[in-house]
């Protein structure tokens, strides 16, 4: 028993993709709803708006208003206490043309069974990630991003698990499983092995990052494969964006994934029918569950849909890099502690720790200052830089942050002017001793909850924050800290991850996308409540600024 | 006076602490930094209480119990009833703060008078060691002492935490607070009195009972012994008046909600613990797991655990009532039902008090580096456990352990400090085997 052993329903299913085959501009929500009604679900609308922070140029979207329409299939035996999502974001133009289609041909199917344990809920979102906030913030009753959405009339149980569909063709060669979402949050790898082993039953190609699996794992190429593909996910889950519809779900304690169909150039090609069975012995899977996949990891890296490295091997390497700093910050102690070999007439010195402390925090203050500046100036002053420079907003908002990331390096040449006679050897001891210790809770923290983004910035804030004094070279070790920082690391890991996608792009694009990079970071922020951008501009600038300090100092 | 240094005899001895001129200048000098911190203290409370963080804080486990939140309730029943309007509270809280910083405050200052008094004594009686000169303490390095008190305690994070989330934890540090400063000033009634305050709010300071009353012996020359008459009149005092007060606030309580419902409502609250949200206390996470067959028997066995260090803790210490005060307002934070982070700030602000013992003192490092991190560590599990669903309540209990864990190790470090250095005192400072070769220390 399945979708298509019924011929008729085959035939009625190909017609109905056929004829919904023509690319949808816009959301056409009377039809959508009509459609749907049709099919036998009971359908609500969302209608939501928001006014960006400045204008998205990826998107070219800056007031955005939309409706999201969804219908509801309500379980014919059950209690209405759980419930499914499937999703396809509707955006105009060709994007996601076909997912729409194959998901009210779904609706027709599932309506005519009866096993049905848990409502479905069939979403079409509008403006696809935005759209998605503002009915899960409905559905759930939150406003944590200060938009405007009008109440859900209707809803389903607790949704146990979701998933999301992009398809732009009838036919694939392949499908991706996409599993980054918001803040590097991932869904249980049973929802992963899920997928896979289903696709590999009914003989579908099943990619993870877009790349194909080897079964060579001995040869230097099959290993290098796959630690690209590794390294892809790291760079992903690090970036803290959502790289589907599902990745804000996973915030609400729901399994989610998005499946993309890619069509590439291969000659067996699997056509909507069979994607519509996949979907479709998803959710019977899912509908047999009788509670929430907990079982497995939340915490892994794919190498490869078969492999994965879990929290208990990944995790010491993190915490090897951090017992680093703690080392140092223990020898700096000991330096501290030890009273000095001169003493006068047998009585020591005792004010070791108090008026050390008090030292340290004027420069603690003053970084902690430029942090809050990087973090609120670019959006204050976006209007105030659009009058007086020809650049439009966005880049007003970019540039500016990277000017205030410039003028910090400045810094400590001019906080030494308003400081007098701080300049002693202790001072930057106990400096160092209090930025080792924040960084090493900082890089702790960060790495429990994003792995990727703790361990990217603790390998290269590590080394530069153990080595750091003001005996070193100046020119050398400022040009080395200036590298290791963390603007410089994500300009790095851009062309990285270009790379890694054999897309390598020239210098000048590759600088172009950086700029987007922060601007989608920064707007993500405001938009998803993604951490990165706060966590860099409050916490990590500060912590590199006190590095630097240590290094200039006099 | 002979054989003494001749430093000693001019700094360390005079004291300026008299009522004279000097005496005088000392306390106008000190009255300043000391509004300055309080000024300071109120504005970042002020300025926290009107932002959205407020709510925020308000909602986190670690600084709001069930005990304190419920209360809170009543209380702003009680103020509505009266016509009064319940956000006024939040300066009410702010004034249990500072009602708590300068009471530590005056308590400290008079202490270290009374130490120096004793020191100075020893001293002419010549009952230190030569060698163990540098352990004395002199009035420079004491001078400041009191203000770091009421510092340590009004900059505390965790304070301003607990003040802005309006948990009455605060109210009940400005008791015990008020009890220590009563109590060292020698008032027998007001520290009875306190003293049976806090323990109405909530059971556990109880046990500064036998401080209180050793502290009080020691000041009116009452001398420590079961034998004596004047020792067993004295308890008999002390107790009198503060079971009394007890029983006049149980009956008035009584007069005014009409029943006796509020008694095993608070006190069977605490001591029955059933409400098992999680906080940064170790009973939540045992009573989840256990069978309700065994849950009298650990219950009472947790809740011995609290009063029983009271007896061996007095024995050792009875030389030194106030570090034992100390070491039991530690205890209390500790192993309490429904601990918060206020309560663990009334006893880190005694911290600069015992600043001489530092060269004693062995974990420092680790101590802090352990606290540091299981305090920004608290906020990240939660999240991950509640709110992301990665994590478990094991994650979030195994950082309360530590915490818990870093917390007796500070208490027993400085207990260890504290220790040798009055043995240091009473045997010198380079201790000899009877073969004159070089001995050390060790704490069994």
């Amino acid at each position: 028993m399945g979708l298509l052993s019924d011929p008729n329903r085959r035939r009625a299913l190909i017609n109905l993709l056929t004829r919904l085959n023509a690319p949808i501009c816009g959301m056409p929500v009377e039809w959508l709803v009509k459609t749907m009604q049709a099919r036998g679900l009971e359908v609500y609308t969302q209608r939501f708006s928001r006014t960006l922070p400045f204008p998205d140029e990826n998107k070219e979207r800056y007031m955005v208003k939309g409706t999201n329409v969804y219908g509801i299939l309500r379980a014919p035996r059950a209690p209405r206490t759980e419930a499914l999502v499937l999703s396809a974001p509707c955006t105009p133009g060709d994007n996601n043309n076909q997912a729409v289609g194959l998901l009210l041909g779904l609706a027709q199917y599932f309506r005519n069974q009866i096993y049905w344990a848990k409502d479905i809920i069939f979403l079409v979102n509008d403006h696809d990630l935005i759209g998605m906030q503002a009915w899960l913030e409905g559905y759930h009753h939150t406003n944590t991003t200060g938009m405007d959405w009008s109440p859900l009339q209707g809803r389903g149980g607790s949704i146990q698990a979701a998933l999301s569909l992009e398809l732009s063709s009838d036919v694939v060669t392949s499908m991706d499983l996409v599993l980054e979402g918001l803040n590097g949050q991932l869904p249980n790898l049973d929802l992963a092995n899920l997928f896979y082993a289903f696709c590999q039953k009914i003989g579908v190609l099943c990619t993870i990052q877009g790349k194909l699996q080897r079964n060579d794992w001995d040869s230097v190429s099959g290993y290098s494969h796959a630690v690209q593909t590794m390294m892809l996910m790291v760079m992903k889950q690090a970036s803290g964006r959502p790289w589907g519809d599902h990745g804000l779900f996973l915030r609400y304690h729901i399994e989610a994934a998005t499946i993309k169909g890619i069509n590439s150039f291969r000659q067996y090609k699997t056509d909507a029918t069979t994607i519509g069975r996949l979907l479709e012995g998803m959710y019977r899977k899912l509908n047999n569950l009788l509670e929430r996949l907990h079982q497995s990891y939340f915490f892994y890296l794919m190498p490869s849909l078969s492999h994965f490295v879990s929290i208990g091997y990944y995790m010491p390497a993190f915490g090897l890099l951090a017992v680093i700093l703690l080392l140092r910050a223990l020898d700096l102690w000991v330096q501290l502690a030890t009273p000095p070999p001169t003493t006068e007439d047998g009585i020591a010195d005792i004010e070791q720790s108090s008026p050390g402390v008090l030292s340290v925090l004027t420069p603690l203050v003053i970084s902690h200052l430029t942090g809050a500046a990087l973090y609120m100036l670019p959006i204050r002053f976006q209007e105030m830089a659009v009058e007086h420079f020809p650049v439009s907003e966005t880049e007003a908002v970019v540039l500016t942050a990277i000017a205030v990331y410039t003028a910090g390096l400045a810094l400590p040449h001019n906080t030494h002017r308003l400081l007098s006679g701080e300049g002693t050897e202790q001072g930057w001891r106990v400096l160092k001793l209090v930025a080792l210790l924040y960084l090493a809770v900082l890089l702790g923290c960060t790495a429990l909850i994003n792995f990727s983004l703790g361990f990217i910035l603790a390998l290269t804030l590590v080394p530069a924050a153990a080595f750091v004094t003001p005996h070193v070279p100046k020119v050398l070790s400022a040009f080395v800290l200036v590298i290791l920082s963390p603007a410089c690391t994500l300009l790095f890991s851009v062309f990285f991850f270009q790379e890694l996608q054999e897309m390598p792009v020239s210098f000048l694009d590759g600088w172009l996308l950086y700029l987007s990079v922060i601007s989608q970071g920064i707007l993500d922020h405001f938009l998803y409540g993604s951490l990165v951008y706060p966590l860099i501009a409050l916490l990590v600038y500060p912590c590199w600024l006190l590095f630097w300090n240590i290094l200039f100092w006099k | 006076m002979s054989g003494l240094p001749g430093f000693l005899i001019d700094d360390r001895l005079h004291f300026p602490s008299c009522p004279s001129q000097g005496g005088q200048r000392f306390l106008v000098e000190m009255a300043a930094p000391l509004t300055l911190l309080l000024v300071l203290a109120v504005t970042i409370r002020a300025a926290l209480f009107r932002s959205s963080l407020a709510e925020l804080i308000a909602e986190r486990v670690e600084v709001v119990s069930p005990i304190t939140a419920w209360k809170r309730v009543v209380e702003g029943l009680a103020l509505l009833d009266l016509g009064v309007s319940p956000y006024s509270g939040d300066v009410f809280h702010e004034l249990a703060d500072v009602i708590t910083a300068v009471a530590l405050y005056m308590a400290v200052k008079d202490y270290n008078k009374q130490v120096f008094r004793k020191q100075k004594f020893a001293l002419e009686a010549d009952r230190y060691p030569l060698d163990c000169l540098e352990l004395i303490r002199s009035p420079k390095e004491m001078y400041y002492i009191p203000l770091k008190v009421a510092m340590f305690y009004l900059l505390n994070p965790f304070t301003i935490l607990s003040c802005v989330a309006k948990s009455t934890c605060g109210l009940n540090n400005a008791v015990v607070a008020l009890f220590i400063f009563s109590t060292i000033k020698g008032n027998t009634l007001l520290s009875a009195i306190f003293l049976c305050l806090a323990t109405y709010q909530s059971i556990y300071p109880l046990t500064l009972c036998a401080p209180a009353m050793l502290y009080l012996m020691q000041r009116q020359y009452i001398p420590v012994n079961f034998r004596r008459a004047s020792f067993w009149w004295f308890i008999a005092q002390y107790l009198f008046m503060y079971l009394g007060s007890l029983f006049v606030l149980i009956c008035l309580s009584f007069f005014l909600l009409g029943s006796w419902d509020y008694m095993p409502s608070v006190y069977g609250f605490i001591l029955s613990v059933p409400d098992l949200t999680p906080n940064i206390g170790l009973f939540w996470y045992f009573f989840a797991e256990m069978f309700e067959h065994f849950r009298l028997f650990f219950l009472c066995v947790f809740q011995i655990n609290v009063f029983f260090y009271t007896i061996p803790l007095s024995v050792k210490l009875k030389e030194h009532p106030v570090f034992l005060i100390f070491m039991q307002l530690a205890v209390i934070s500790i192993f309490k039902s429904y601990p918060t982070v206020g309560d663990i700030a009334l006893y880190m602000a005694f911290l600069p008090v015992w600043s001489h013992l530092y060269r004693f003192l062995r974990n420092t490092f680790l101590v802090s580096c352990v606290l540091l991190a299981c305090s920004t560590l608290f906020p990240v599990l939660w999240h991950l456990w509640i709110y992301a669903g990665s994590a478990n309540s094991n994650f979030y209990y195994a950082i309360t352990l530590l915490f818990n864990v870093a917390q007796i190790l500070l208490v027993s470090d400085y207990f260890y400090a504290f220790l040798r250095r009055e043995h240091h005192l009473t045997y010198g400072l380079y201790l000899k085997r009877k073969d004159g070769s070089e001995a050390t220390l060790v704490l069994k």
